[in-house]
């Protein structure tokens, strides 16, 4: 059983490619529904990933002139199960309407390495335009020897080749419907050039929303399997350090033997509950008696960033040039900035949920997560299985915004099933899902920037302390005592010089990272534009307070300060949005308690470019902020839905002014306190700023990322809107009502 | 110990066995096998459960199936037929008009959190014709999106309203 109907067809497409792929034009897979046939279970008989160099791999054609996109990103609300099959349609022109995807299976779709770092369009973009091209050229050499016309008087629409000056025609379904290309690439498949385009850069519709809105979608929460047993967890609410884990002292099974079938599962010190009714499961988790080693294992709250920024390091230098030491020493203008920034949590709306059923030797486990051969990898020990037995099939669950807790209960739900006996499904409860989730990483900024007397920025220097990300999840570091360990050191847990001074013409510029020891911390791992915030609100203030000792207009100061005509881009179009009239940022030019400023910032995540404007409130007696406008623009290169970009600009917006004013994990040396919705606030429906998304279009760039790249410009622009609000600089956010006001108090 | 409950959901009868104490989501998820209600917070915090008790919302993870026997029960799969019985119309839309204005905003993006959403705005206009934006913000408050999709929720919901004076569908 899978989530998704493994209805397997009459003939499978296996079982053709063993037949040799002989072409029998016309032959389909019977009456069954496109959406069986997109699964079809001989798809699902070996585990991948497929031959990335086989058309088949990337796409089927069906006998009803339909087709169906094979690819290894998963739709997380951003709308790629629109986007790609845009891309798909256009090289081989097909009518949107008759392309969808199949859900992403290590038995079914090949690996395209998981939906990280907005990468579905900017990485899986290219593989699937290349795979379509291909396609269409093996088409197009069938579809001559049918019509019995060279390929170059052949032309097509929706689908159906006809020839040029003639009445003959013939459907991509005619040619291969329900059959296998078995045709490896060619490498030299034509793609069309963008002046070509008819669907790419399109505002077409999204494909999963008629089913989301109607209530008929089927979110991963949905998913039932015969025969399971619902599962919960039983932890400490609330993570300790990482490299404490959780340790057992006492668990008492008797203490919910008045539950009719519920038991407890344990392995190591990782403990569940299993019941045939969810309530039972919920109560038995609620009610089970254990005791946990109550060791203090973290920092106390209120001197955490004191503890970091003394903490023992492994310090890298990022990026050098020039001489800084000595451009600051000698400069006209000079400001230095300091910045303390929170764990920020994921807080996915829907709590993880996952199911897995664990038999003797093999496994099926359906979760929502962004990567499920990298999922697969750390199942497939945890279950004593060669990966190859491990099946890991996608459901969507809701946005989860960079790697929550997915993995972690794909391992529980695993576990369980194994011990247990039976298919388990394992939902997390509110406070599993805030309080074990890999947070975004909490940051402390130093940056010292310098000017000469022309108001030319001259010397840069940032140092960046946080640790890096923890990469064992929980369910398998409790059931097996696995050793903290820590990912690989990559880009994007490092000072990032896209959000750094990179983006101005500095000559003399230092980027140093500070790594800490992630045991001693919280677990993290990627939130939506990871670090970036931090970094951008640490140094893009500086940036401003420059602008502000040279008595300038930020705005101007940046665009004078700027050579690459992509940062200017989308400088230049945040600001024109906005209608920004130049003026130095000022301090309060109100009187009373309201106050209003504006701001603009820069900054991106790892590829693209970033720019905002933000117009915000401050109400200087209670402290209370409101962005009221927030405007942002992106440049991706070549866009290939600009509606869907547009909401995800909007999105992000959204997301950073509730991380900017509200969002903050806490702890004492206990765990994580911030439990739930009330704990950890985020931004509502009266708090909402107005938004305005800007695209940069560029249709003669390659694609990049367009999920995450305005948060740090966003950040940014709230934070030097407060200033221009008050004339006083946040050094931490969230800008909460008290916060606000001891900064205001202190001034 | 398991009782025997009936209740009253979208229109039709049910007999179901569930401890009294039971959250009523959790009977009309894995008994009814409904997918508009669903699990977000389980204290009512979010709004992601919601469901109309005798045309109110209602959380539905914090609502016994002990307490919900006497209401007339509403998911987001009944809105339609319960539209057009409140207006009197001959047969129910394939869509609540609220549903389909989401739609026409393509205001979704995960989707997960417009079960409340869609209820909670379908309740609104019975309320209240022609709500202005603060209205309309006021009464969504309670409901999260972590997607951010609120501006166009929020017009969503204009849109329906307009859609719902005039008498016709949704433009």
């Amino acid at each position: 059983m899978s989530a998704h109907g493994d209805a397997l067809g009459p003939i499978g497409r296996r079982a053709f490619l063993k037949a040799g792929g002989a072409l029998v034009v016309g032959f389909g897979l019977g009456a069954a529904p496109s959406w069986v046939r997109a699964q079809s279970a001989a798809r699902g008989e070996s585990a991948g990933p497929p031959d990335p160099e086989l058309i088949d791999t990337w796409l089927a054609i069906h006998a009803d002139n339909t087709a169906t996109l094979y690819v290894g990103y998963v739709e997380l609300g951003q709308g790629t199960t629109t986007a790609l099959p845009q891309i798909a349609a256009e090289e081989l022109d097909l009518a949107l309407e008759q392309i969808a995807t199949a859900q992403h299976d290590t038995h079914v779709t090949p690996n395209q390495g998981g939906t990280y770092s907005s990468a579905s369009i900017a990485r899986g973009g290219p593989q699937v335009r290349r795979a379509a091209a291909e396609a269409r050229r093996a088409l197009l050499e069938l579809a001559a020897e049918r019509l019995g016309a060279p390929v170059e008087r052949l032309r097509v629409k929706n689908g159906v080749v006809t020839v040029d000056g003639t009445g003959g025609s013939v459907t991509y379904g005619e040619l291969v419907g329900g059959r296998l290309f078995t045709v490896p690439f060619t490498g030299n498949a034509p793609v069309k050039s963008p002046s070509e385009y008819k669907l790419v850069g399109g505002r077409a519709e999204r494909k999963d929303l008629p089913a989301k809105v109607a209530g008929t979608y089927t979110y991963i929460q949905h998913v039932r399997l015969p025969g399971m047993l619902h599962g919960r967890v039983v932890r400490p609410r609330g993570q300790r350090a990482y490299g404490a884990g959780a340790r057992i002292v006492r668990v008492d099974p008797s203490s919910i033997a008045h539950i009719a079938g519920a038991r407890v599962v344990r392995k190591g010190d990782f403990l569940g509950v299993v019941a045939p009714s969810e309530w039972d499961a919920i109560r038995a988790a609620r009610e089970l008696d254990v005791a946990w080693d109550e060791t203090p294992t973290l920092p106390p709250f209120e001197r955490l960033h004191e503890t970091m920024r003394a903490d023992e390091t492994d310090d890298t230098v990022v990026l050098e040039r020039g001489a800084v030491g000595d451009a600051l020493e000698s400069a006209a203008h000079r400001v230095t900035f300091a910045t303390r920034c929170p764990y920020q949590a994921h807080a996915t709306f829907a709590p993880n949920c996952a199911l897995a059923d664990v038999k003797a030797d093999s496994a099926l486990v359906i979760a929502p997560t962004q990567d499920a051969y990298g999922a697969r990898r750390t199942l497939a020990p945890l279950l004593g299985l060669p990966e190859d037995k491990v099946r890991v099939q996608y459901c969507e669950s809701s946005g989860t915004f960079g790697h929550s807790c997915y993995d972690d209960v794909a391992q529980a739900a695993a576990l369980m099933s194994q011990l247990a006996g039976a298919p388990v499904r394992v939902q997390f409860m509110r406070a599993d899902e805030h309080g074990w989730d890999p947070y975004g990483p909490a940051h402390v900024g130093e940056v010292e920037v310098a000017a000469d007397a022309t108001g030319k920025i001259v010397a840069y220097e940032y140092h960046g302390w946080h640790h890096n990300w923890s990469l064992i999840e929980p369910s398998q570091q409790l059931a097996e005592g696995t050793a903290p360990e820590e990912w690989p050191f990559l880009v994007s847990q490092q000072v990032s010089p896209q959000n750094c001074g990179a983006m101005y013409a500095i000559d003399n510029l230092r980027l140093v990272n500070h790594r800490l020891r992630t045991a001693k911390y919280l677990r993290c791992a990627w939130l939506r534009s990871p670090l970036d915030l931090s970094l951008s609100f640490t140094s893009e203030q500086a940036i401003d307070m420059l602008a502000h000792r040279l008595g300038e207009d930020p705005y101007e100061f940046r665009r004078r300060n700027i050579a690459d005509e992509r940062w200017l881009g989308v400088l230049d179009a945040a600001a024109r949005a906005a209608r920004w009239s130049p003026r130095p940022a000022g301090g309060a030019r109100e009187s009373g308690p309201l106050v209003r400023g504006r701001g603009i910032g820069l900054g991106t995540h790892l590829a693209s470019w970033g720019g905002a404007v933000a117009e915000i409130e401050v109400n200087r007696d209670t402290g209370h902020v409101r962005v009221a406008h927030l405007y942002g623009a992106i440049d991706a290169g070549l866009v290939v839905n600009p509606a869907i970009v547009e909401a995800q600009i909007m999105g992000q917006l959204v997301q950073t002014a509730s991380r900017m004013l509200f969002e903050e994990v806490t702890f004492d040396e206990h765990g994580v306190t911030s439990l739930d919705w009330s704990h950890y606030r985020v931004i509502r429906f009266e708090e909402c700023p107005e938004i305005t998304p800007v695209i940069v279009q560029r249709t003669n760039q390659p694609y990049s990322g367009a999920g995450e790249e305005v948060m740090a410009a966003a950040a940014a622009a709230i934070a030097n809107a407060f200033f221009d609000a008050t004339g006083v600089r946040m050094t931490e956010y969230p800008f909460t009502p008290e916060r606000v006001r001891a900064a205001l108090a202190a001034a | 110990m398991a009782n025997s409950f009936r209740i009253r959901v979208n229109g039709r009868a049910h007999v179901v066995q569930a401890e009294p104490d039971t959250p009523l989501l959790y009977v009309l998820t894995n008994d009814l096998a409904l997918k508009g209600p669903r699990f977000g917070c389980g204290l009512a915090q979010c709004g992601s459960c919601s469901v109309l008790i005798d045309g109110a919302e209602r959380r539905s993870c914090v609502t016994p199936v002990s307490a919900a026997e006497e209401g007339e029960i509403t998911t987001l799969e009944g809105l339609p037929a319960w539209f057009a019985a409140k207006r009197g119309l001959a047969a129910a839309p394939a869509l609540h008009p609220v549903q389909q204005a989401m739609l026409d905003e393509q205001a979704p993006q995960c989707g997960y959190c417009y079960n409340g959403m869609i209820v909670k705005a379908a309740e609104l206009l019975e309320q209240n014709a022609d709500p202005s934006d603060a209205e309309i913000r006021a009464a969504m408050n309670g409901h999260l999106c972590r997607c951010g999709t609120y501006p166009r929720i929020v017009a969503a919901i204009r849109r329906a309203a307009r859609a719902l004076r005039a008498g016709g569908e949704p433009e």
